[in-house]
């Protein structure tokens, strides 16, 4: 790693700089990363007096369940469906945009504040627009002759989180793919209308090539953002039922820990979550180049 | 553009407002909703049109009684977001932009350590560790306090390697020419770093001025005093009620409410908002 070739020398000031930075990363961080490691060995007695070593038996225990199975399995329904939907939006719009020269601006700014969104906000209002009494869709839908109620059926209940998280990553992509697009050379796409390729084929032909770094940093965000970030739209809508349907991984790790207080398994779940967080953002920043790169 | 074609043109634009219409059809109806009365969002579909509720459901959720038992009321919990939002930004900021000068301005020991420590809690979100983190707070005694609410979300591997990335790309000759006049390192960091990151601070403060706005999981796992709620949880209690009908007039002018101060940052910091999205990459 680079420093500059000139420096500072003083010997003590560098470490003063670091240490609010360090304290709190190793205290709230990595120490309860540790414990977690720790305690997804160990079995608690019912009365939290002692602790004994059970080696592998909680991640045995989780491989063979199939309420964490079936969670394993939903997420990634989840983080695909929620990822491929804002990814083509964006994408779309972002195409739309680069289109237009002097109205582009006033279309970015009408597509991006849904970023800001609250993810809470965002579960709540999908919620109220599916609300099986009052709420607008399940009205048309019904028009269309499917009887609404993410209450009672759980593949209702998924679709309705997957628009939710969905809808608030539109933007997020959006903005990415517009800027790929804005730096892809005129030069090239001029050669290929003076050869007779129209907007469409040089979009699927010489843009959407160029964009693919832009989109695979993209794809691991959003698998990253589905996982993680979407708790408070499950917790505040669905909270992970009805059935089991709507509870990915991170909301189990909430229900058995902290409101399950099962220790040992979550811990466990816990550690796994992390692995799979480690594998994201190595591939992210190893195989990931600066996004824009011809 | 490469050619002139209207007919395309024209689908471009009908394209992008059919797609602004969807984007903003959430919204839109609970904009609708918080201008009617329980009676009518009861019984039958949400109307399309505005109500005449609006003044007296916008000043109940303001000034009267919370919407839901034992929530405290709606300016209380935006006062605890607001604090939040900032404590959250001004923090990472500052922390971060002293890790960032520690790593490209000096030379130590166990510096490359130090970095890949920062770097670490990119792999550690806060939902991952659920369990021990709110025993470390509870253990220090930090549940229910605004050192709890905050410290713990201050840390930030973004924002240092953004301050890093700028940090590399000043030009050697400032430091050089600054030491020439005796300056040393906290007076550079004062005189010239400080006011060249101008941009980025202020790129960073809308992009985490957002994120301490709309935090949820962490909030909730380490105040159990309503004292402390922050409007995000509010709106959890609000659709919660255990008995009795939810007041969907007043949860949608409180979710309208709750959306407004990051939603007008963005529209009218975009450029700034856009630089800092695109240059944290996260």
């Amino acid at each position: 790693m680079e420093t500059k070739k000139t420096t500072f020398n003083n010997r003590l000031l560098p470490y003063l700089l670091l240490a609010p930075q360090l304290f709190i990363t190793l205290v709230f961080f990595i120490w309860p990363a540790g414990q977690a490691v720790k305690s997804s060995f160990e079995r608690e007695d019912p009365f939290g007096l002692s602790t004994s070593f059970v080696g592998l038996l909680h991640y045995q225990r989780l491989l063979v369940d199939p309420n964490y199975l079936d969670a394993l399995i939903r997420t990634g329904v989840f983080a695909v469906a929620v990822t491929a939907l804002s990814m083509l939006l964006g994408l779309a719009f972002a195409a739309a945009v680069d289109r237009l020269t002097r109205t582009g601006r006033i279309y970015t700014t009408l597509l991006v504040w849904p970023y800001a969104v609250a993810p809470v906000v965002a579960g709540v209002l999908w919620w109220f627009l599916f609300n099986s009494t009052t709420g607008l869709m399940p009205f048309v839908l019904e028009r269309f002759g499917i009887d609404w109620d993410h209450d009672l059926n759980g593949t209702q209940a998924m679709i309705l989180i997957i628009i939710a998280a969905a809808w608030k990553q539109i933007s997020y992509n959006f903005l990415f793919f517009l800027a790929g697009l804005q730096s892809v050379p005129q030069s090239l796409m001029e050669a290929a209308a003076i050869d007779g390729s129209g907007p469409v084929k040089r979009f699927f032909t010489i843009a959407l090539p160029l964009l693919s770094p832009t989109t695979f940093f993209l794809f691991i965000i959003n698998v990253n953002y589905t996982m993680f970030d979407t708790f408070p739209i499950v917790d505040a809508t669905t909270v992970g039922g009805p059935a089991q349907a709507t509870t990915t991984l991170v909301y189990k790790v909430y229900q058995d820990g902290y409101l399950g207080l099962n220790i040992g398994s979550s811990s466990a779940q816990s550690v796994l979550l992390m692995l799979i967080v480690m594998v994201l953002t190595f591939v992210q920043f190893r195989y990931v180049e600066r996004r824009v790169q011809y | 553009m490469v050619e002139n074609r209207p007919f395309l043109t024209f689908l471009t634009h009908a394209f992008l407002i059919l797609g602004f219409v969807i984007v903003a059809l959430p919204v839109y109806v609970a904009i609708i909703a918080s201008t009617h009365d329980v009676a009518t969002l009861m019984s039958n579909t949400v109307p399309l049109w505005p109500g005449s509720h609006f003044i007296e459901n916008y000043s109940e959720i303001l000034t009267g009684a919370s919407a839901a038992n034992g929530l405290p009321n709606y300016s209380h919990m935006a006062l605890n977001s607001l604090v939040m939002a900032v404590v959250i930004t001004v923090g990472k900021i500052t922390i971060s932009i002293l890790s960032a000068f520690a790593i490209v301005y000096f030379r130590f020991p166990f510096r490359q350590l130090a970095f890949w420590i920062i770097f670490v809690t990119l792999m550690l979100p806060v939902e991952v560790r659920i369990m021990p983190t709110y025993k470390i707070v509870a253990d220090l005694g930090m549940l229910n306090s605004w050192a709890g609410l905050t410290i713990p979300l201050i840390a930030s591997a973004t924002a240092t390697f953004l301050f890093r990335q700028f940090f590399m790309t000043v030009p050697d000759e400032m430091l050089e020419a600054a030491r020439v006049d005796g300056a040393g390192p906290m007076k550079f960091f004062w005189d010239i770093l400080l006011p060249l990151s101008r941009t980025n601070i202020g790129a960073l403060c809308v992009i985490l001025f957002i994120y301490g706005w709309v935090q949820y999981l962490w909030p909730m796992l380490v105040t159990t005093d309503p004292g402390y709620y922050t409007l995000m949880m509010g709106m959890k209690r609000m659709v919660t009620v255990q008995d009795g009908v939810i007041q969907w007039q007043l949860v949608m002018a409180g979710a309208v409410l709750a959306m407004l101060p990051p939603i007008l940052l963005v529209i009218f910091m975009q450029r700034l908002f856009i630089r800092g999205l695109t240059e944290t990459e996260k």
